[in-house]
């Protein structure tokens, strides 16, 4: 971590046990608005109270399928949509009263699923990249710009001067990652920034990111839909359902065990990649449900198969799984007071 | 285990990038129809501008006895008008006040536009709903109409036909910009800027309008054969410009007394409104498919 | 030997004309047993979905030029027009895609655009459409089918419109069904639902199957056979066991360890480098020896031959020759 100081100025306020990002009960309600007078008819329960938080050089997992709010709280976290609750605490510094956001986003830069959309066609790669140093006034954008391109495997002499139409989907990639660090930001938000590469190219980029983790000291939040990915990158996992979080915990304990019906269903759903053993039942029936309305108690309880009455009443709360302070879910079961039939016993299963 | 390179290419010929525009120049060029428009509408502003030195007769000599001479009469190769005046001289002279009224207006309104219809794209909220409300008003009134009631409302006169077109114009294309602004706005790319800690204006400089300035200028391009046919009904109407200048909405005004006598003559300023909206919008369609990256 | 191959493409090529010529299909060879479901596997680019529509003859006939046989039942598929083409598409063959949210009408319900292609192919009545699309509601296990007739794609969730769509497009009992990934839109716990479905579908209408798809995971959760493709040709195919278990070609065993099924965190990945070709010019030499670790010389001066390794495991590489 000394090296990233000396290399990059950004000096560590907090120490190495204060987490990098803290998140507070977290909250975004998107409205939806229709008719003449555009009222506000529904309400998109896109975040809906989540707290987590990010030690220094972690790479944290969040999954989770559409509309559980993902990509919501990478953009609040950036501040790029206003958060309606809670808080966001950057190494001990809370944004709002003791940092600005045009601080913050020095520290915290993100890169985005579709990197098409997250170049501007009219500008060449290192006009692209060099824009963060440049509005920062930095003596040399350009000279930061080419340097990053090297970093990231990109000749700067082949490839500066190009348009981003000119690059394949594995090197516009790269262009947004060189951009995203061009700031030398100590966290990078990846929002499903490997997903839309062909699977010989994302295991170029995840070591690519790898390296630059090692090479430049970052922290990543590091939000995807494939388990395998999260699995080889995460060293902890947050798992999202309907905008709240449902387990949290370090990587190797949730892929060995998983706490929460919902957790063990995504891992259920993936391939098995076993022609012999292939599997026979889908574990969830349904889509998810519409963040419109969401379910009462647990939000999962529509779907799952251990649901009582006591589900759809009682919110269950984040609590320790296994005796592991680091290892939380959020379910009846797991909490031997809440009243449920199963609760304890037939999570062994 | 192997160790293979983690290079992102194996082997490219290095290039230079042509830029954008050269892009477009060459797929334009690559257009005949576009082309040959354009060729059309260069030679007619040319001969406009360079009237007085093309050996013309003079556009405003009337003669009693050399009225509505048909084409080809010597002397007079398009024949004479309703006052016996020269009908060549009168449309290439007429295309300078013609041109000119149809050109001005789309350029002002270009701007004024483009820069509400940035604003109100990007910022949204309710200085969006301010300005494109405003611009709603004046789109509930069919064009003409508007166009002569502002025009009357101002009373005759070159330069008040001006004004009242580019009003005309004002809201359509502070529509395109909005939207186009709206789509531009909602891509990573923006977010990605602001993400970076950018100012609002650095990043409409930046980003946006590069982005957004083409189609509202293809757009643009698109209306001034509108505007010319609006500025020469505002003519026909006897609420724009005034004879005896020569401008072809005028000229198809009073010349229509002679239909029966000499249909050719009386259609000629007609023709040439026709050929000239003709050509400008097919150069529009050339320019938006030239503008259209396919990639 | 003796039963006709329900899909039999003989050296086909596809080449693409316009601001730069695109080799797209470089002398493909593959066949389908009827009743067979082929999981055709590649990256993007790799001539997968051209290969689909080359069978629905829905490639822009102004910019394609094709060579080679494409034959469905033993009719050539490029000697079709007119009314046999029409018969021949949405009858004979039929084919879901991505995204049903585009493929499938927004301004008819469900229920009136099964029954409308039900009427065209079939020439029944309409009461007797509206009970064929029923039918294939309650087949496809959307709840409260009735109901669902009625409504419109876009009250319908992704993945009810996926399986509306697979409604409509197995409501004429077609012999083939072509599945452009219809499962990458959707969500985990959505996708092994209609893998599941298409799987129990396949089987109770004995149908063959070809499912395009970029996921190894779900080639082998749907496919009996795994054909491999890139660049435009295939060069590894046999049975999903086979090629799982026993991947053979440089390219197929890259593909398998980027899925990092089983790969160690903080271990770096055996990842394939470089990118795949641009395919200007017809390959004259294995298209992946840029990539591969184990090219030699002969990989870059000729077309790798095609090695049968056992059973219908098939390799195209010049390794395997030394092998046999």
């Amino acid at each position: 971590m000394s090296k990233t100081e000396a290399s990059f100025g950004q000096t560590d306020r907090g120490g190495p046990h204060q987490p990098l990002i803290i998140a507070k009960d977290l909250k975004k309600h998107f409205p939806i608005r229709s008719g003449l007078l555009n009222r506000k008819t529904a309400t998109v329960h896109a975040v809906d109270g989540i707290s987590f938080e990010v030690q220094k050089g972690e790479t944290l997992g969040i999954v989770g399928e559409s509309g559980c709010g993902k990509s919501t709280t990478a953009r609040l976290l950036i501040g790029l949509i206003e958060l309606d609750d809670g808080s966001i605490i950057y190494d001990g510094d809370a944004l709002g009263t003791d940092i600005k956001l045009k601080e913050l986003r020095r520290g915290v830069q993100m890169v985005f699923q579709d990197s098409y959309a997250s170049l501007n066609p009219r500008l060449t790669i290192v006009d692209s990249i060099a824009f963060g140093p440049k509005i920062h006034g930095h003596a040399d954008p350009s000279g930061v710009a080419r340097g990053l391109m090297g970093r990231v495997g990109l000749d700067p002499e082949r490839f500066a001067e190009r348009y981003p139409h000119e690059l394949s989907g594995g090197q516009r990639q790269r262009v947004n990652i060189a951009r995203a660090l061009a700031l030398s930001p100590r966290l990078v938000i990846l929002d499903e920034a490997v997903s839309a590469l062909d699977k010989s190219v994302e295991a170029q980029v995840l070591n690519l990111l790898n390296d630059l983790k090692e090479e430049l000291g970052l922290t990543y939040v590091f939000i995807s839909h494939d388990l395998n990915v999260v699995r080889y990158i995460s060293d902890r996992v947050l798992v999202m359902y309907l905008g709240e979080v449902v387990e949290v915990g370090p990587a190797d304990a949730i892929y060995a065990k998983q706490a929460h019906p919902y957790t063990a269903s995504l891992f259920a759903a993936m391939p098995s990649m076993d022609p012999d053993n292939r599997t026979e039942e889908p574990p969830l029936a349904g889509d998810p449900p519409n963040p419109i309305d969401p379910p009462t108690g647990c939000r999962f309880h529509t779907r799952c198969r251990f649901a009582e009455d006591i589900c759809s009443k009682t919110k269950p709360k984040l609590s320790v799984i296994g005796g592991s302070e680091r290892h939380l879910a959020a379910c009846h079961l797991q909490d031997t007071t809440s009243g449920h039939s199963q609760a304890l016993k037939e999570v062994a299963e | 285990m192997t160790v293979v390179a983690d290079t992102a290419e194996v082997a490219e010929p290095v290039r230079k990038a042509p830029g954008y525009w050269a892009g477009v120049f060459k797929r334009f060029l690559n257009d005949p129809v576009a082309v040959t428009c354009t060729i059309v509408v260069l030679l007619l502003i040319l001969a406009a501008i360079f009237a007085p030195y093309l050996g013309l007769n003079d556009p405003y000599k009337a003669s009693m006895i050399k009225r509505l001479k048909p084409i080809g009469f010597p002397g007079f190769p398009l024949g004479t008008d309703e006052q016996g005046r020269d009908m060549l001289a009168r449309l290439i002279y007429g295309g300078r006040l013609t041109l000119f009224v149809g050109l001005v207006p789309v350029v002002l309104a270009f701007f004024i536009g483009s820069t509400l219809g940035l604003v109100a794209g990007y910022v949204g909220g309710w200085i969006n709903t301010i300005i494109m409300r405003t611009v709603d008003v004046f789109f509930a009134f069919p064009s003409v109409l508007l166009a002569i009631a502002i025009s009357s409302a101002l009373g005759a006169g070159i330069i008040n036909s001006l004004v009242s077109l580019t009003i005309v114009f004002i809201p359509p294309i502070a529509r395109v910009a909005e939207s186009a602004t709206a789509s531009v706005r909602a891509l990573d790319y923006i977010d990605a800027a602001r993400a970076t800690g950018g100012s609002a204006l650095t990043i409409i400089r930046v980003h946006v309008i590069g982005n957004v300035l083409g189609p509202i200028f293809v757009y643009a391009t698109s209306l001034t054969s509108v505007c010319m046919i609006l500025a020469a009904g505002l003519s026909f109407l006897g609420i724009g410009v005034r004879p005896p200048e020569p401008e072809w909405g005028l000229m198809l005004n009073t010349l229509r007394t002679a239909i029966y006598i000499n249909p050719w003559i009386a259609a000629l300023p007609g023709v040439m409104i026709f050929i000239t909206s003709l050509c400008l919008n097919l150069l529009s369609d050339g320019l938006r498919s030239a503008m259209n990256v396919k990639d | 030997m003796s039963v006709v191959p329900l899909v039999e493409f003989e050296n086909l090529k596809v080449r693409f004309k316009g601001e730069r010529t695109v080799h797209a299909i470089n002398g493909l060879n593959l066949s389908l047993q009827p009743g067979e479901m082929l999981g055709l596997l590649g990256e993007s680019g790799s001539g997968k979905s051209v290969t689909l529509k080359t069978l629905l003859r829905l490639l822009p006939p102004k910019r394609s030029e094709l060579e080679g046989s494409v034959r469905v039942n033993g009719t050539d598929v490029m000697s079709l027009s007119g009314k046999a083409l029409a018969r021949h598409r949405g009858g004979e063959v039929s084919m879901i895609f991505q995204e049903p949210a585009l493929a499938l009408d927004p301004v008819y319900t469900v229920g009136e655009q099964i029954a409308e292609t039900v009427m065209r192919h079939k020439g029944v009545s309409r009461v007797a459409a509206m009970d064929v699309a029923l039918d294939m509601l309650t087949r496809v296990r959307i709840p409260s089918p009735e109901r669902r007739l009625k409504t419109y794609p876009h009250e319908m969730s992704g993945g009810m419109r996926q399986r509306a769509m697979i409604a409509l497009a197995l409501s004429c009992r077609p012999k083939l069904l072509l599945a452009d990934e219809p499962t990458t839109a959707l969500d985990a716990t959505v996708q092994i639902q209609i893998l599941l479905l298409l799987r129990e579908l396949q089987k109770e209408f004995g149908m063959g199957v070809i499912f395009v798809t970029h996921d190894i995971g779900v080639a082998v959760e749907v496919s009996d056979r795994i054909a491999v493709m890139y660049a435009g040709n295939l060069v590894e195919s046999g049975t999903a066991a086979e090629v799982i278990k026993n991947p053979r070609h440089p390219y197929t065993k890259g593909l398998l360890a980027a899925n990092l099924h089983g790969a160690v965190k903080g271990q770096r990945l055996d990842a394939i480098p470089g990118s795949p070709p641009a395919l200007e010019t017809a390959p004259d030499a294995c298209s992946f020896a840029d990539r591969c670790p184990q090219a030699t010389n002969r990989c870059r001066s000729a077309l790798p031959p095609v090695v049968d390794i056992s059973g219908q495991h098939k390799v195209a590489c010049v390794l395997e020759t030394a092998n046999v």
